[in-house]
């Protein structure tokens, strides 16, 4: 298997679909003479043509509620947001009509749409550009969200989202996009909604997603080696779908969980797993559940103070032996 | 040079000196002194040399994330500022440094803000694309794209509800243009009579994007055609021709309550944040042209040695003050220490800052 980094690996999830179905292009701010402004499209404009990868105006509205148009005449458009944080002001449309748009039309209409880009903290660029929204993505039935971790995640989400008939949200992230990891030449797909056990552990179990999960596995290093503790790492990758039995699998096992997350705490993606173990795992539980996430407050600028804002290893250690 | 920037150079005046002297004789720039005219030059050195000493901060790993400058487009901020009286007020977008050093903030403030420090013009918890000083009548320092827009609207709302005869000077660039709030907002502006003057600082690009690539219909500020809104164009290399043009619409916001949409031409020399390896939308003989034929300081320099404003020893006496108050505001920045981590949460609710008149119950906070 080939070692590439996570922005390859979206780049080349990207130009085979793109390759393979006619249907599907690209649009975006910056995307095509620029490369992307994290260089995630480098190349594309130069194999499939300004036809197939378009540059956009900084019209978010505009573009995504194009998207959603052209999805609806069966196009399969994967619109870039140069970062998560400019969704808002496309919010009715990526909300309102990408999502409701099939059950108002007693599934008349599809929208096989992608909306991809960074959406993460952690890079001192302060409140306005810091936003994770996957909950609130999550919160509205129609719609799909995955966060994947590593490239080869990466890839095999992007390409089923693609695929999928209905719009997906593919949340990517920063300072991921350098992590390097083994990814096939051949095609191959990750079906959105199952989760994967990235580290097995009988003791606690750590569910997280996105860049959390890495942070997760690096904490369970340290809690193997100077707590004694064996920690296993589910990751979600898939937060909408939800593999619930996964979670549930993890959580029987080890008895205890501690949820990792970029959100801010309240209705965060733990909160919804939270209410699930409970109900559904109770009594294998020997401790509270325990959540990780971001400081309750708008994101700091502030460097040092951002690095302590969003989860890190020491606060995940330091949660883990609270009820471990 | 492309063949674009080929095609614009060419309908231009010939002679941005002589263009120059016809502006600093019209109503609004005869009367200034040469005090007042040193102090121009000398408040846009001062932007110029903050900037520069900013990216040095950057590039020593001070700094981080994203730092949109101001270098090449001084002139605007400037000219504008210099015309703002007590009831003005001013709003702009992330490329915000030089409009907050026009209007009076520190060195020391903006560039310990850089830094994260709590020393900083928001304790560190803003940041370069989130400067805000209200004493001074200045709101930001706003990072998403065309965001401040509606709120110059509802500022010169605000004026007008009060009876106040102000007006409030909001500041986009051409990308903004193609934002859809603007539009919103200009349809209010003009339905409501509010006194705003939207400036659209045209540095030529969005990002990496030339605005032949990003919009149709020029001069962007004709788009204030359809909501019946007073517009005009002007060029921001001459601090005189941008108060000539501005002075008029601010006088209109003013005395007529009407808003107006000013596109001024102006140029970026650095990349769209310092991170922007800016190689594949201009070429660096671009920059260089404009450079060569229209800095805005030295433009201004030269004009002021030719009318024996001040010879060229004290203008370099004002860039050596510059230049070292640029490099103590870096030491006092450094010297400044972080905010502690209980400030995270703090500053989020007015409430959980003034405990005693709190009036709500139940939990703000979640962890
Ligand atoms: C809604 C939104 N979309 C995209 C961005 C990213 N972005 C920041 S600045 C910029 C270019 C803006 O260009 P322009 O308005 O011409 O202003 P300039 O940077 O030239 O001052 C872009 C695309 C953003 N901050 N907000």
């Amino acid at each position: 298997m080939a070692i590439i980094t996570y922005r390859d690996a979206i780049n080349q999830a990207m130009a085979e679909e793109i390759a393979r179905d006619s249907d599907v292009f690209i649009m975006g701010e910056e995307v095509a003479q620029y490369k992307g402004a994290y260089k995630v499209t480098r190349g594309l404009l130069e194999k499939f043509g300004p036809e197939r990868i378009i540059d956009a105006p900084i019209s978010e509205a505009g573009f995504c509620g194009l998207g959603v148009g052209a999805a609806m005449m069966g196009l399969r458009p994967v619109v870039e947001f140069m970062f998560w944080s400019f969704c808002y002001v496309a919010f009715d449309q990526v909300i309102n009509n990408a999502a409701n748009i099939r059950y108002m039309s007693g599934g008349l209409i599809n929208i096989p749409i992608v909306f991809r880009g960074p959406g993460n903290g952690g890079t001192n660029v302060g409140a306005t550009h810091s936003h994770t929204p996957e909950n609130f993505v999550a919160n509205t039935p129609g719609l799909k969200v995955v966060c994947p971790s590593t490239p080869y995640d990466a890839k095999g989400l992007l390409k089923s989202a693609i695929r999928d008939n209905d719009p997906v949200f593919v949340m990517e992230n920063t300072l991921l996009y350098g992590n390097q990891g083994e990814v096939p030449e051949d095609d191959y797909v990750i079906p959105l909604g199952v989760a994967e056990v990235k580290k097995e552990g009988s003791d606690i179990s750590l569910v997280a997603h996105g860049r959390c999960a890495i942070l997760c596995l690096e904490a369970a290093e340290v809690l193997a080696t100077e707590h004694g503790i064996n920690a296993e790492v589910v990751d979600l990758r898939s937060i909408r779908p939800l593999d619930e039995e996964t979670i549930l699998q993890s959580v029987k096992k080890t008895n205890r969980a501690v949820l990792v997350e970029e959100n801010k705490p309240f209705c965060g993606v733990g909160s919804q797993i939270c209410s699930i173990i409970q109900e559904k795992a109770f009594d294998y539980l020997d401790a509270p559940i325990k959540r990780v996430s971001s400081i309750d407050a708008p994101q700091i600028y502030s460097m040092p103070l951002e690095q302590e804002q969003i989860p890190n290893i020491e606060r995940i250690i330091d949660t883990v032996l609270e009820i471990a | 040079m492309s063949a674009d920037a080929k095609k614009s150079k060419d309908s231009e005046v010939p002679d941005v000196a002589a263009s120059m002297r016809e502006f600093a004789k019209s109503d609004i720039n005869k009367t200034l002194t040469p005090e007042d005219r040193l102090q121009f030059y000398r408040d846009m050195l001062r932007i110029r040399r903050f900037e520069e000493r900013s990216i040095r901060a950057y590039q020593q790993g001070h700094i981080g994330g994203f730092l949109h400058l101001y270098i090449g487009q001084e002139a605007v901020a400037v000219g504008c500022v210099s015309l703002m009286a007590e009831d003005d007020h001013i709003i702009t977008a992330y490329r915000d440094h030089g409009h907050a050093l026009a209007v009076g903030m520190t060195m020391n403030e903006c560039m310990a803000e850089l830094f994260g420090k709590h020393t900083g013009c928001s304790k560190g918890k803003g940041g370069s694309m989130h400067f805000f000083a209200p004493d001074k009548n200045y709101w930001g320092g706003h990072g998403i794209v065309a965001g401040q827009t509606p709120l110059g609207a509802g500022i010169a709302f605000a004026l007008k509800y009060k009876k106040i005869k102000g007006c409030c000077l909001c500041f986009l660039g051409d990308g903004a243009t193609n934002q859809g709030p603007w539009y919103e907002s200009l349809n209010l502006a003009s339905l409501w009579n509010l006194p705003v003057v939207f400036i659209i600082e045209n540095n030529g690009f969005s990002m990496g994007t030339a605005m032949h690539r990003h919009s149709t219909g020029t001069p962007l500020a004709r788009r204030a055609e359809g909501y019946d809104i007073d517009w005009g164009t002007c060029y921001g290399h001459d601090v005189y021709e941008v108060r000539h043009n501005v002075g008029q619409a601010m006088e209109r916001a003013r005395e007529k309550s009407r808003p107006t949409v000013l596109e001024i031409i102006t140029y970026r020399y650095r990349g769209h944040s310092v991170a922007d390896a800016d190689d594949t939308y201009r070429t660096k003989q671009d920059i260089q042209d404009y450079k060569d034929e229209k800095d805005p300081l030295n433009l201004f320099k030269c004009h002021l040695v030719e009318e024996g404003v001040a010879d060229e020893d004290a203008l370099k006496q004002i860039n050596n003050e510059a230049k070292e108050e640029a490099e103590t505001s870096a030491q006092f920045a450094e010297q400044s220490p972080f905010p502690p981590v209980s400030d995270i949460q703090a500053d989020v609710y007015w409430e959980t800052d003034n405990p005693d008149e709190k009036a709500s119950k139940g939990t703000l906070f979640f962890n």
